[in-house]
């Protein structure tokens, strides 16, 4: 199929349909709004279902009632949205279900702005929800991307049987770019054997949440984490830009790494020896990019008051490497301030 | 030419044709020319990409801009100020109308629609043939004659802003204007002008019928 120029709303839920999502649970927020219309148009074409539920922890719910079923089913919501279904995302993790997020961020806390901000990092990799959990997070840095982390998102969910979030920010909802939807191979899904068919319809199936036995439930966290220990091994993903013969390491993530690759190229123009680190999976978190003798510094540039920044240090092992510089509240960095914070930290001499 | 055009440009089109670039090109084109203009955003659909993030630019060399009445322009809320009618009353200025997308932005309209001498007016609706829903000579008609219903006004010139960002090549203009040509054909509204951006398409384009409408990027930053 030749490229087509779409809205980064509609992209990712056309991206959604091709993956095979049938089931859509949401309810309207800026500026992820575009996202529900889409779903709400084009999947009754399909044979799909679409509900504008009354209220996102309804919507959530939804999710883990089609996920329990075995359908491929998304829900997305931007920042304060997110947080009112953490709690169904728990109880989907608990339940070993397989289901796909969509956070288009927006300022914050609270209601916040409906500028973009990437400040929900700690609710979305480190967990919102109650008990012991990861989910995948992945972070798309173009539209494309985001067509292509959808598509892997279903795979994903279904092989991990766990929640995916896709963590993008409002740009990357609203913006348009050229995308192709190539079928490209997905990966081989295991048989779910597992989901509920309705009575008299085979062997029983339950899903659960409550384990009023401390042990069983012990037993269960520790699977889930022989099962995070998969994930971190064979899912980790990030880009090298430029990194070849760097003496220091921006790392940014989605929005931002599109500004700082345009601030390493001016950097580069004047002899600078930088590159960037671009986290394409949040958790698992790509630590193995970080173990480097060769970088002096660490520079964390986000949309937000810094938080990713906790795990580059975990990950170099050296807090003393990393630095961070960042806007928030739905502030667009400018490429310009992060070559003036890069020089700030590399000084002046080449 | 742009200075050929009615006093009063309304410009239209679905969403994502890229007509807020095409609305601030022109209503710069035209001050450079020494044009009195004025240029209103009465965009209450979308809360991102809005002409009124440029008005500092814009107020700084000279155009009138024209919003909410709540000055601040990452409000998400339906408000246009009165002013939006002065330069329709007040004829020494030239007007551009940057309407919001489709038929539910361009509702907007029905404020101005009792005061407009449809004389004075240029309605032209942007195009671009990349977008999934514009991309043949049905789904243009079908979003041009949706825009005619809500607004009651007919179109009177389609522009020619077909592309792919920094991926467009002089053949995307070439196949835009193909397919504006037939929709041309069928409805008699002319093609005004083929809309590019100059750095992005370095070489003049040659091979192009319509009237050439070279463009700087005011509203999407290097890095997008």
């Amino acid at each position: 199929m030749a490229k087509v120029l779409m809205k980064g709303n509609e992209a990712v839920g056309k991206a959604a349909i091709e993956a095979g999502c049938r089931y859509f649970f949401g309810y309207p927020i800026t500026p992820q709004s575009e996202l529900p219309e889409y779903m709400a148009r084009e999947l009754p074409k399909v044979g799909g279902v679409f509900v504008q539920s009354e209220s996102e922890i309804s919507a959530i719910n939804m999710v883990y009632g089609a996920a329990s079923a075995g359908a491929r089913v998304m829900t997305s919501s931007s920042s304060p949205g997110i947080a009112l279904k953490q709690e169904g995302i728990g109880y989907i993790t608990k339940a070993n279900r397989p289901a796909v997020i969509v956070n288009m961020m927006r300022g914050g806390p609270g209601l916040g702005t409906i500028q973009p901000s990437q400040a929900d990092y700690h609710m979305c990799v480190k967990g919102g929800s109650n008990g012991d959990y990861h989910n995948i997070v992945l972070a798309p840095s173009s539209i494309q991307e985001a067509v292509d982390m959808v598509i892997e998102a279903f795979d994903l969910a279904d092989i991990y049987l766990t929640p995916v979030i896709i963590l993008a920010d409002g740009l990357i909802g609203q913006m348009m770019e050229p995308v192709e939807f190539t079928n490209k191979k997905q990966r081989e899904i295991p048989k779910k054997d597992w989901a509920l068919v309705g009575k008299g319809k085979g062997e029983r199936h339950i899903t659960k949440n409550l384990d009023l036995n401390p042990l069983d439930l012990e037993r269960e966290n520790i699977e889930l984490f022989e099962k995070y220990k998969k994930i971190e091994e064979n899912e980790t993903q990030y880009e090298d830009y430029l990194m070849e013969d760097a003496e220091y390491a921006f790392v940014a993530y989605g929005t931002s790494a599109r500004i700082v690759k345009s601030a390493v190229r001016k950097l580069r123009e004047e002899g600078y020896k930088i590159g960037l680190i671009r986290p394409k999976t949040l958790w698992p978190f790509p630590k193995e990019a970080f173990k480097r003798n060769n970088i002096k510094k660490y520079i964390d540039i986000e949309m937000s008051m810094g938080q990713m920044v906790d795990d580059v240090k975990l990950a170099c092992e050296d807090v003393h490497k990393v630095v961070f510089y960042g806007r928030s509240g739905g502030v667009i960095l400018s490429s310009e301030e992060i070559v003036d914070f890069g020089k700030s930290i590399m000084g002046g001499a080449l | 030419m742009v200075i050929d055009d009615k006093r009063i440009r309304i410009i239209s089109g679905h969403y994502g044709s890229g007509k807020t670039e095409f609305a601030i090109n022109y209503a710069v084109k035209l001050n450079e020319m020494g044009m009195k203009t004025a240029i209103s955003d009465l965009d209450i659909v979308n809360t991102y990409f809005r002409s009124r993030e440029k008005a500092f630019e814009l107020e700084n060399i000279g155009i009138k801009v024209i919003y909410s009445s709540i000055k601040n322009g990452n409000y998400d809320i339906p408000a246009i100020s009165p002013e939006i009618a002065t330069p329709v009353k007040d004829k020494s200025y030239n007007y551009i109308i940057d309407l919001g997308g489709d038929d539910v932005g361009a509702v907007t309209l029905a404020r101005l629609i009792p005061i407009l001498d449809k004389s004075e007016v240029d309605f032209i609706m942007v195009v671009n043939t990349k977008r999934p829903e514009t991309s043949t000579k049905e789904g243009i008609i079908y979003h041009k004659k949706s825009l005619e219903k809500a607004t009651g006004l007919n179109i009177t010139g389609f522009v020619n802003n077909t592309n792919l960002v920094r991926e467009t090549t002089e053949e995307t203009l070439k196949e835009g204007e193909n397919i504006l040509f037939e929709v041309s054909k069928e409805t008699g509204v002319p093609v005004k002008y083929t809309s590019y951006i100059e750095n992005i398409i370095e070489c003049k384009p040659k091979n192009i019928k319509t009237e050439l409408f070279p463009m700087k990027f005011f509203m999407r930053e290097e890095w997008m």
